[in-house]
């Protein structure tokens, strides 16, 4: 076993390098090539730009860590209320509903122009016009739609054995999902959750549209001083390195999770083993 | 208000249906303080229902249940309430998996009966001692046996101390050699005087420790008596066939 992966990596490693090298020498020889490096591979305007880019990064940073957190809280009430039972809570089980559907349809820019634009224009005593604020509100209105679901799916998931264990016990409906049906859910839909997160963090950039300088605005007033596309790049780059990890790690909680369930704990070696198939070794 | 001769279950007239297909048709049970009724009968007749309308966990179509002189099944009544003094134990165990042994047994004391964490855990921790399981108290329900876990979940049970048990083929799920470890303690829980309603396929288990056995047939109580009478002389011609599968399956 050991041999025979030993042996796949070093196919592996030189069949890598051939194609790579080859790849390379076609695409830095094929005609255009000197014209698009300096549009977008100008190294003197990256070490321009990049810092006061990434400086900007901060706006979408704190936009998404605090929406996150009302996410969280948001969405959970919302699943919790779309599965709760019993005919006196129909209208708040609707509510629930029609909320779900209405944000999950509606593009998430709009409702950002709506709430960031529209509300500050009626001018009602003690609103915030702050498009900040309102990218917030917005971000986490839209994303706790999608959340909720998310939830919901893994509170459905939980054998309903779970909650009439408890509620012959004496908990109430509240008290079997608080203590026995979301904690369970909520391990199960970590995963699918941090994908909505990557999704999320990636709209953030939709504020730079109500007057917001944050990142993308930034690596935008770049381009347009310089002519260059090289800062729009920073700022792909920016994404990526956020964004890569946080989708491995979400990669590695589905291997344990899956390892856990099949009886199985995740040690060093099936967790090479597990990342050896990911790469399809 | 609950008198001394009030028994501890009364069920009269209990239907229950489920679509077109009536599970139980007008049973009528007593139970008496400290007395052990075993229900038997072929899958499908209705014993693992009876057990759950008892509980409420399935709500009942038609009749009254009455738990140590309160009518659980009229109207307002606080189900969540009742359930505290009837306990039930599944087929499935159903231990929350997310939880070590002691928060399994301590979670509704706590939630429910609002104890405070050290008075919940020390008598959670007396009762896992009685069971053979103080050493499990911070396992995890994954790391036990069927009858570990099963053992588990009565004493989960009995730590809501209820009036009466409520056993649903507890070891119906479970090896036949872990079969004997929670026998041992449903024996022990008589013993010591407590009420149960146990749905059983272990013929040999109700003749040893049954007060009295019901044969429970489509959904009515069809034979009754105490475990002599029903093992050695059947009246009903379906109880008898019935045992006599039982007979030669080798379960008796």
């Amino acid at each position: 076993m050991r041999r025979y992966s030993g042996r796949a990596l070093v196919v592996a490693a030189i069949s890598t390098a051939v194609v790579f090298g080859v790849l390379g020498v076609i695409i830095v020889n094929a005609p255009g090539w000197e014209a698009f490096r300096r549009s977008f591979l100008d190294g003197e305007n990256f070490l321009e730009s990049a810092p006061r880019i990434v400086a900007r990064f901060e706006v979408n940073v704190r936009l998404f860590l605090i929406a996150e957190v009302l996410i969280l809280a948001w969405a959970l009430v919302l699943a919790v209320v779309r599965g709760l039972k019993g005919p006196a809570l129909f209208p708040l089980r609707l509510l629930a509903t029609v909320y779900i559907d209405l944000f999950r349809a509606v593009p998430g820019v709009l409702v950002i122009f709506l709430l960031a634009f529209g509300i500050p224009g009626l001018r009602l005593p003690g609103v915030p016009n702050d498009p900040f604020f309102w990218g917030v509100v917005a971000l986490t209105l839209v994303y706790s739609a999608y959340v909720s679901e998310v939830y919901r799916a893994g509170i459905e998931s939980v054998h309903p054995s779970q909650e009439a264990a408890a509620r012959s016990l004496g908990l109430t409906q509240l008290q079997a999902l608080r203590y026995v049906v979301v904690p369970q859910a909520v391990r199960r839909v970590i995963p699918p959750l941090l994908n909505d997160f990557i999704g999320l963090q990636k709209d953030t950039v939709l504020v730079s549209f109500v007057g917001i300088v944050e990142i993308f605005r930034q690596s935008q007033i770049r381009q347009q001083a310089t002519f260059n596309f090289t800062p729009y790049l920073v700022t792909a780059l920016v994404f990526i390195v956020l964004v890569i990890p946080m989708a491995r790690f979400t990669d590695w909680l589905v291997a344990r999770e899956r390892a856990r369930r099949s009886g199985g704990a995740v040690d060093a070696t099936s967790s090479g083993g597990q990342r050896a198939r990911m790469w399809g070794l | 208000m609950t008198g001394a001769r009030e028994p501890a279950l009364s069920i009269e007239g209990l239907w229950k249906s489920f679509g077109d297909l009536d599970v139980l048709r007008g049973i009528d049970l007593q139970v008496a303080d400290h007395e052990v009724v075993c229900v038997i009968g072929a899958s499908g007749s209705g014993k693992s229902t009876l057990l759950r309308c008892i509980n409420l966990t399935e709500p009942i179509d038609d009749g009254r249940i009455v738990v140590g002189g309160v009518e659980i099944t009229a109207e307002g009544v606080d189900v969540d309430r009742t359930r505290r003094g009837i306990g039930i134990v599944f087929q499935a165990y159903n231990l929350f998996p997310h939880m070590s042994v002691i928060d399994n047994v301590t979670l509704a004391p706590r939630k429910v009966l609002r104890l405070a964490r050290a008075d919940a855990e020390g008598q959670a921790e007396e009762l896992l001692e009685r069971f053979g399981l103080g050493e499990k108290r911070d396992d995890f329900p994954d790391r036990l046996s069927g009858g570990q876990q099963q053992r588990v979940a009565i004493v989960r049970a009995l730590a809501m101390r209820p009036r009466i048990l409520l056993l649903d083929e507890v070891t119906s799920a479970l090896d036949p050699e872990l079969v004997a470890e929670v026998l041992n303690v449903i024996r022990e829980l008589a013993a010591s005087g407590m009420t149960m309603v146990i749905a059983t396929h272990e013929m040999a288990f109700a003749r040893d420790i049954a007060h009295r056995v019901l044969f429970l047939d489509a959904g009515s109580i069809l034979e009754e008596g105490p475990p002599g009478e029903i093992f050695r002389a059947p009246r009903e011609p379906r109880t008898r066939e019935f045992l006599q599968r039982i007979i030669e399956a080798g379960r008796l």
